[in-house]
This record gives structure tokens, sequence and C-alpha cells, in this order.
């Protein structure tokens, strides 16, 4: 009696069988793939010309402001004066927290600069993000494996679950300060008084609990499809040799779901690091629930050349978690989305 | 004769135990199960019945706790539409459909021919390509709006319609290429090459074949991209107008009769519709939708 | 298995932008000051203007506009309407200004942009040729619109904090702050919070921790415009506040409170003082859920000796320097001014008047009966910081304040921290 069980009678989602183009492959394939790169680069063109304006032009230019000193004020006559270069200034004030002195210079950031933010805005937005998409994963595999069973109304439930995905997270956010209010409807129910949005745990949990709520539909519906691409009968078979529940789960269900499992994880990771409108309306920001994005948009309005290095920052940290994601963790989204589709069965 | 009578039920007797013990735990799970269905449908939909509650509720009892609806008016939805405050939620409302129509237009129109290619064709830098448009959908909102905040500004497009499309498309167009590449994946375009074995011509075989084949996928694509225009709110909240501003951020500014007044009866109300319709396609197409969303992922 | 490689793209466009950027690519830029010659310019310009302001909710401009356009065919005010949202509007201003657009004469704005956009050069100073009579306007309302010595707006309409207060227990309202913490014995005895303001931390704080400084003596930013924290007045302030925080004379949950929570605490007969705009005073009177309609008394915010000195709300008039036609503006803006113009302003919108005259006028208290009280408050009242970089202040002033008052940081700390985030950001960032 084995607990070893093999899950190769399933073929890996992820594998996905042979990269299959139509016309299948032969002899020619050479000049076929240079035919066929000729109208792919004009049916392409329009995408990638149109990305190239909405997203390249922005990240160029955001780096080029953010090498400019923001306009400061004259002293003499109290009015405006252009900024000229910075240099990479704008980067060292956010990095290592320096603002500019009165004297001249620059001093370490007193606490009620947005440049004293820095740091923990950043720790704000991983704590956010780690804790959200780790209850979220939990909770989704969760409904995710009670979706999976037959039982009746479970299309009401599943139904149910993609309601808080479709309200827009500006509507869940008012919706969850008007319950989290001090009068509100959360503390009467479980007969609290806590002030949700006075100090700084209530706060970043209530941030938690809305962000929980309104996205792990979405984690729970990408492991529901993974999970139903895993054959009745490797469970039967497993049950058969006596494997327990939990064997059932760590040996069969964790690695047959694990390559959707990782490109979730990965899109609600990068989705939780640009967080925004959810502590932006339910909280202001306040007791440390200012993230990154926040935090820019906090800066936009004192001075855009440093508000663009900050983005830059941003989009850089962003980048390499993704970086670190799929390098190493093995989220191999263009490997998913790039395999034909042909495992499904 | 006796005794083999008293084994046999004897026998029997542990079988129907045993058929019970088995009945029982099947109970216990199938109990288990609609139990914890319970708490799914709880935590879904609590909320969001707190929101209609609300909506419903007089203005004067905006705080009553009661679960069950009290106080029961129509008057929010009245004043959810009511511009004499400075709220135009109606044209709020237009506003977010007409952005979300442009939007999902503009990306289909171009994404469907990159779909195409990226599902069908054979070439050099496939994935290179592809990665590119993956890396498009992930990039933050933040690191868009500075420099376009500063460049609206200085070109005069601040509070513009454009203003507000062109940068939703960045995040919907990516979207749109990576849904309808998976479903063009999935697609029996062996279908196509037999119409043509049969006469048809190859213009004939896309009309007739393969457009009613596409034709689901790509409204399916369609809901999810004006889904996702239609919850935007970050870009919206800074480079948007009294006149063009979606519903996201007329609900998040909503003001009430007084400076300072937060009418959270009216914003309910506002919520309640803005979600409604939203709910309604979610649940028709439900299906589809849960098929685009998890597109890519599992293929 | 394939090396994704989607990280490249990305990659090249930084490298590329990097590149760019070394050869010195514009962009950049933003704000330039001066504004000198283009306010010297059109000072006798006459001819058809644009007048801009939020939203006109309770439909006050648009008849004055059309009242104005029968007197002056030739001059006539077209009237935009901007949106009700401070920062859109703020926005507005902004790009049509920087683009030097002379399509926008006569602009409505808060008093706290007012310094902002007279330091970018924006806005007409009322001197020589354009100068205003402000000597029958409140002192305080004529400060806000007062940058550098020069006055660069019209004050309009204003408003300033008062005290509600339960009249069925207490008799007298209080004078000082002291008197009104001696009262708490009471609210505790009823069993209800004693004070409560907006603690939030959003511009309400800045609003009531500026009151709570000014009206013990101190001030959050002298004449110069430089921070002036470090005082025993400022200190003194805000240990009121901080004070009666950790006593429990402010209810915990006033931490969370913005203008609408306080109400709500005050109206459902859980509050005894309460500091807010006048605006509450018609929903606490008349909701129906109100347990405070017959109960509610109104005062001058408590002070030191007397009564405290208020933050003062409200917008100002000023002409863009880019205006061709600004001797109409000048007339335009004098026009919105008047007596007369208040006293419609007061009666229609219940916007509070920049005229002290008219806080005696019977009809009007009839209206709205808190006037003699706003009247002491405004008079009292110190505008929230006149500086271009209120922003900054205002954050400064709210990171700092909040700590404080919830005794997580020391009073002194939090002072000292937010005259050096003043004094960093007045150094230009």
């Amino acid at each position: 009696m084995s607990t070893e069980l093999n899950p190769t009678p399933v073929k890996s989602p992820a594998s996905g069988g042979s990269p299959v183009h139509h016309p299948p492959k032969g002899v020619g394939e050479d000049n076929r793939i240079a035919t066929q790169g000729r109208w792919a680069a004009w049916l392409l063109a329009p995408t990638v010309i149109a990305l190239g304006i909405v997203i390249v032009y922005p990240i160029i230019s955001a780096i080029v402001m953010s090498f400019q000193k923001d306009a400061g004020l004259d002293p003499a006559t109290g009015l405006f004066t252009q900024g000229g270069s910075a240099g990479i200034q704008n980067y060292v004030n956010w990095l290592a927290q320096q603002c500019s002195a009165p004297g001249g210079g620059t001093v370490a950031c007193p606490p009620g600069t947005l440049g004293g933010q820095f740091w923990s805005a950043t720790a704000t937005t991983f704590f956010f993000t780690v804790v959200t998409v780790a209850l979220e994963t939990v909770l989704g595999f969760w409904m995710a494996m009670i979706m999976a069973r037959t039982f009746r109304g479970r299309s009401l439930v599943r139904a149910a679950v993609l309601v808080p995905w479709a309200i827009p997270t500006a509507v869940t956010a008012k919706l969850w300060f008007f319950i989290f209010a001090f009068e509100g409807i959360a503390n009467k129910l479980f007969n609290t008084t806590i002030l949700w949005t006075g100090s700084q745990w209530p706060a970043k949990w209530a941030v938690i609990i809305a962000d929980v709520w309104k996205t792990t539909p979405f984690m729970a519906l990408l492991i529901l499809a993974g999970l139903q691409m895993i054959p009745a009968e490797v469970y039967e078979a497993a049950k058969v040799d006596g494997a327990t529940a939990w064997q059932r789960f760590r040996l069969i269900t964790l690695p047959l779901v694990k390559p959707a499992l990782m490109v979730a994880v990965l899109f609600r990771t990068l989705d939780a690091l640009r967080m925004f409108d959810l502590p932006y309306i339910l909280t202001g920001g306040a007791n440390n629930t200012t993230t990154l994005s926040i935090l820019v948009i906090n800066q936009i309005r004192q001075g855009f050349n440093s508000a663009a290095a900050l983005s830059t920052i941003t989009f850089i940290i962003i980048f390499l978690v993704a970086f670190i994601f799929v390098r190493f963790l093995g989220a191999n989204v263009v490997e998913q989305s790039g395999a034909t589709g042909k495992g499904k069965k | 004769m006796t005794t083999a009578t008293a084994d046999a039920s004897a026998l029997r007797a542990r079988q129907d135990k045993g058929r019970r013990a088995a009945q029982n735990r099947e109970k216990w799970a199938q109990g288990r199960t609609y139990l914890s269905a319970a708490i799914i449908l709880l935590w879904c939909l609590a909320p969001a019945y707190w929101m209609v509650v609300t909506a419903f509720r007089e203005v004067g009892f905006t705080y009553d706790t009661s679960i069950l609806p009290t106080h029961v008016t129509l008057d929010n939805f009245n004043t959810a539409f009511d511009t004499s405050f400075g709220n135009r939620f109606g044209q709020a409302l237009l506003n977010s459909v007409f952005i979300g129509v442009v939007v999902t237009a503009i990306s289909l129109l171009i994404g469907v021919f990159a779909a195409y290619a990226l599902a069908r064709l054979n070439f050099r830098g496939k994935y290179l390509v592809l990665g590119f448009i993956l890396g498009a959908s992930m990039f933050p909102g933040v690191a868009l709006i500075t420099p376009l905040f500063q460049l609206f500004t200085n070109i005069g497009w601040m509070g513009t319609y454009q203003a507000l499309i062109i940068p939703n498309i960045s995040f919907v167009l990516p979207l749109t290429v990576y849904t309808m590449t998976s479903f063009f994946r999935e697609m029996p375009w062996e279908l196509e090459e037999s119409a043509r074995v049969d006469g048809c011509t190859q213009g004939q075989a896309f009309r007739k074949v393969i457009m009613p084949l596409a034709a689901p996928a790509i409204f399916t694509t369609a809901i999810l991209a004006f889904i996702s225009s239609w919850n935007e709110f970050l870009i919206a909240s800074q480079l948007s107008s009294d006149a063009t501003q979606p519903v996201t951020v007329a609900i998040a500014n909503f003001a009430g009769a007084q400076p300072n007044q937060i009418p959270y009866t009216a914003i309910m109300a506002a919520g309640t519709i803005v979600t409604i319709p939203l709910v309604i396609l979610v649940l028709v197409f439900q299906r589809k939708i849960v098929a685009g969303l998890t597109a890519g992922a599992v293929k | 298995m394939k090396t994704p490689r989607f990280l490249l793209p990305a990659a090249t466009a930084g490298i590329l932008a990097l590149t760019l950027s070394a050869c010195g690519g514009g962009g950049g830029g933003g704000t330039t000051g001066g504004g000198g010659s283009d306010a010297d310019a059109n000072l006798d310009g006459r001819g058809p203007i644009t007048y801009v302001q939020g939203k006109d909710n309770s439909n006050v401009v648009r008849p004055l506009v059309d009242k104005w356009n029968a007197a002056h065919p030739n001059e006539k005010v077209t009237f935009k309407e901007q949106t009700d949202q401070a920062d859109q509007q703020h926005d507005d201003i902004v790009q049509h200004f920087q683009a030097k657009q002379s399509d926008y004469d006569v602009v409505d704005v808060d008093v706290v942009w007012t310094a902002e956009f007279a330091a970018k050069g924006w806005l007409q100073p009322l001197k020589d040729k354009m100068a205003i009579d402000t000597s029958a306007m409140l002192k305080p309302t004529v400060d806000s619109a007062t940058y550098k010595g020069t006055l660069y707006a019209a004050p309009q309409t204003s408003d300033g904090g008062i005290l509600y207060y339960r009249k069925d227990l207490v008799p007298t309202p209080p004078k000082t702050w002291d008197e009104m913490m001696g009262m708490c014995s009471i609210a505790k005895e009823n069993n209800i919070g004693c004070y409560a303001g907006q603690f939030s931390k959003y511009e309400g704080l800045t609003v009531n921790a500026s009151e709570a400084i000014n009206s013990a003596g101190g001030s959050v930013l002298n004449k110069d415009g430089k921070p002036d924290l470090n005082t025993p007045e400022a200190k003194a302030g805000l240990e009121n506040l901080a004070k009666a925080y950790a006593d429990g004379n402010i209810p915990k949950e006033a931490i969370t409170y913005k203008e609408e929570d306080s109400r709500q605490a005050f109206q459902s007969g859980k509050l005894m003082f309460l500091r807010n705009w006048p605006y509450a005073f018609n929903l606490i009177t008349t909701e129906g859920s109100s347990a405070v309609k017959d109960k509610t008394g109104l005062a001058a915010l408590p002070g030191k000796d007397g009564p405290g000195a208020s933050s003062l709300g409200g917008h100002n008039l000023a002409v863009s320097v880019y205006s061709k036609n600004k001797a109409t503006a000048l007339d335009f803006m004098k026009f919105m001014t008047s007596a007369e113009t208040e006293k419609f302003y007061a009666t229609q919108g219940s916007l509070a008047p920049v005229l002290g005259s008219l806080y005696e006028d019977q009809e009007l208290v009839a209206k709205l009966p808190y006037l003699p009280v706003l009247k002491t408050s405004i008079e009292n009242a110190v505008p929230r910081p006149v500086t271009p970089f209120y922003p900054a202040v205002t954050k400064a002033i709210q990171d700092n304040a909040y700590p404080a008052i919830k005794g997580e940081k020391s009073v002194e700390s939090a002072l000292s921290d937010m005259q050096k985030s003043i004094e960093s950001a007045g150094a230009g960032s």
C-alpha cells in the first residue's frame, strides 16, 4: 500500500502538450515561419504601437522628469522659480529619506513630511501584499474546494462569489468605511467599540478585510479552474490506495493546481503592490496605511518631478517582485499562456 | 441451520452497520459542505446586503443598525440623481458607460488582430511580444499618472475624455489581448480548413465559420474589458473633471446638501445602482466570465 | 521550459530613457515665477470677461451674473462653473494659468490656495490702480488674502468654527477652555462625552489643531511665513487637546471624527460640546433622528481668556494677471463683494459674509440665528497658514498633531517635528 502517489496519469496543465500550431509543422517550416512572421508583424503592430504610446512614452517621460528639480521659492520675492536639473537628488531624497534643509543642503526628513514616509510606505505596501495574498490564497483554496464539490445550490454559491468581485473597488471602500464607522454595523454586530480607522492595527485590518472580501473570489475561481482539470479518477485511485484526505490534498491537489495557483498569486501580488483605491478611500492613508501608490499621488501636488522619481522607484520595485516570482518561484506566466492549451480535457 | 441463519443475520447486521456508518459519514460530509457553502454565501453577500439595506433607509436613520430593513424609503435614489448639491451621478453614469465603451471598442479592435497572431501564427519573438503585453498589464497606474498629469496640464487635456480613455487603454488592451489569445487557442480552427476544402473562399470561411465561433469569445472579452474600465478609480480620480468623471470618482466624492455632510444613504443607493447592472451581467454570463477570467491561468 | 523574456522590453525602455535624460531632454520644469510684466499689462482693459467658480449649488452666482450683464452690456460676464471637488478646481485653475491663458479673468480661490497662486505670479496684486477698499471687511478675512504684505484677492465669503452646546445641561456656555474642561463633570454624570471636534487625520485636524494653538496664543506661522511652533503657547494649545483626550474629556472615538461623525455624535445626544461649522446648526435642529433639537445652544469657541481663535474657511476672488480686461474684472470683483451681493449670498446660499455690518442685519439674523456667534468667531479667527506650500504645511500639522493627541508622541517633539517639516517644505524640495 503505497502512499507514494504518482500524479503522472494526469497531464500537468502547465506542460500543456506540445506547442502545436496550425498548420502543423513539416517541410518548409522555416519559410512558413517567415511568411507568418510578416503577417504577425502587421497584426501586432497596432497593439505594440498603442502600448508604446500609452506606457512606454509615460515611463520615459517620468524618468526624464525625475532628474529635474521641482520649482522652489525665491526667498526675496516670495515667488516660485524654475528648478533646473536635479541629477539623482530626487532618488537620493526618497531612498535616504532626505529633505531640503532651511539653509540649503539636506537633512533627515522629520515626521510630517512625505519624504519621511518612503520606507514606512514601502513596508506597509509589502505588509498588505503578503497578508492579503496569503489570506486570499488560503481562503480562495478553501472556497474553491467547496465549490468543486457537488451539492445542491452549488451554482448559487458560484454566482454569489462573483458579487464582491463585480462591485467597483471605490464602492467597496465606501461600503466598508460605512461598515467600520464607530457607530457602524461592524461594532454593533460584534458588540465592540473598536475605532477601526483610528489606530494603526485596526486600520490595517480594515483595509485587509475589505481587500480580502473583494478579491478572494478571483483567487477562488482561478484555483477552481485548476481543480476541475484534475480527473476524479485520480482521487478515486488514491482513495482506494488508502490515502488520507490530507495526503490527497498534499500529494495530488497541491502539485496539480500549483501552476494555476502560482499565476493567480503572481497576478494578485502585483495587484496588491499597487493598491490604492481601498486605503485611499477607507483610511485616507492615515495610521500607517499609506501605500506607495498613495504616496505618489500625495506628492504630485507638492512637486511633479519628485513624484516622478517616486513613481519610477515604485515601478522598479514591482518589476523586481515580478522578476523574482517568474525567475525563482516558477510562476511562469508566459509559458502558461504560451502553451497551447491542449492540456485541458 | 440455526447457526447459519444467525451467522447470516449477524453478517447482515454488520453490513448494515457499515453501510449506516458510511451513510452517516456521507451525511456528515454533505452537512459540512452545506455549512461551508452557507459561510461563503454569508461572507460574500452580507456586506453587499448592508449596502442595499442602507440604500433604502431614511437619511435621518443612516446609522440605524437593525439588520432588517427599517425606515424604508426610495428617497435616496432620488437624492443620488439629484444634481442640486453638485453631484452629477447621472452624468457620471453616462461618462462611465461612454469611457468604458470607447476603451473596450478600441482595445478589441486593435487587440483582436494581436490575439489572432499570437494564437494562430508561428513567428520569432512571439514570447517576447507576449511577455511585453503581460508586463504591460501589470504596470502600476501611478507610474503613468505623474507624467500624464504634467503632460495633460501642459496641453490642456486635464479633465477631458481623452485624458481618461488613453491611460485606460494601457491596462484594458493587454487584458483584451491576453484573454482573447487564450480563447482563440481553444477554437477549432480545423473547421476553417475543412470549410475551405468544402469550397468556401477564405473570406467566406472566416465569415461563416470562424466569426460565429469567435463571437462569444469576443463578447466575453468585451464584458471583462468593460468591467475593468468601469471599475477604474486611480487615474480618473486625478485626471477627470466634474463633467467627465466616472461613477467610481463620483461616488467617492459624493457631496451632501451641506459642505462636510456625507450622505451615506445616497452613496449606498448610488453604489447599488452602479453594482446591480454589473451583478446582473455577471450572473447572466457567469460561465463565460469565469472562463474568461481563468483563461490564460490554467491553459 | 522557455525563459520568459517579458522583462526585456521594459529594461530596454529604461536604458533608452536614461540615455535621453543624459542628453538633457526637456519636459521637467513646472512653474515659472515672475509675472511682473503680466501684472502691469491691460490694467485699463474693458470688455467681456469670464468668472470661474466651483459649483453654484445654491444658485446664487447665476442671478448675480445676470444682474451684472443687464447693467453692463459691453462688459458681459460669462460664468464658468467648475466642479464641486476642491482638488479638481485647484488643478483646473493651475492648468489654465500654467499655460498663461487669458480665458480665466476672475477666479474664485479657496483661502488656502491664495498664497500658492500668488507666489506663482498668477494673481494680480490688488494695489495702486487695482486697489480695493477692505476697511469694512472683517480683518481675518483680509489677512487670508494677503501674501507677503500684498493683497492678492478680495475676500468674498467666510466661515468659522462655533461651539455647539447642550443648553439643557449647561445653562451658560464656557468662555474659556479651562472653564469648559471644568464642566466636563456634568457630562460624566450624564454618561456622555464632553467635547469633540474633528480629530481624524485630514484637513479638519489641521483646522482643529491650529485653533487649539492659536487659541492658546501661539501661531503656526509667524508674520514672515516661517513656522513658529517651538513656543510655550503652541505647546499649551496642543497640550489642551492631548490632555483632554487622555482624561477622556474628549471621547476616544473622536480620533475618527470628521465633521459628520462629530455632528452625528452630538445629535444623538452623546456629546455635551461640539466644535463644528455653522452648517451643522440647521441639521441638528431639524433632522428626524436628532435627539437634541431644542436643547442646542451656540457660543463662540472657548479660548485662553476669552473667545478662542477659530480657523478660517471661505473663498476669495482674484484677478488673473493674464486677463485682458482687468478694469472690468476689478469692477466685477467689487460688485461681487458689495454689501448687497454679500447679503444675497447669505440669504440665498447661507454663506457667511465678510462685511461686519451684515452680522447685525436683523433680517439676516432671523434667518441665520448663528450669525452673532459666528461674527465673534470670525473676528477672533486666524486664517489657516497663508503659505504657498499649503499641502506640505497641512500634512506637517496633521501627521504630528494626530499622534500627539492620541498620546503616542510627546507634545514637544510633535511641535518640533512640525516646525522642522514646515521649514523643510519652505526650503523648497
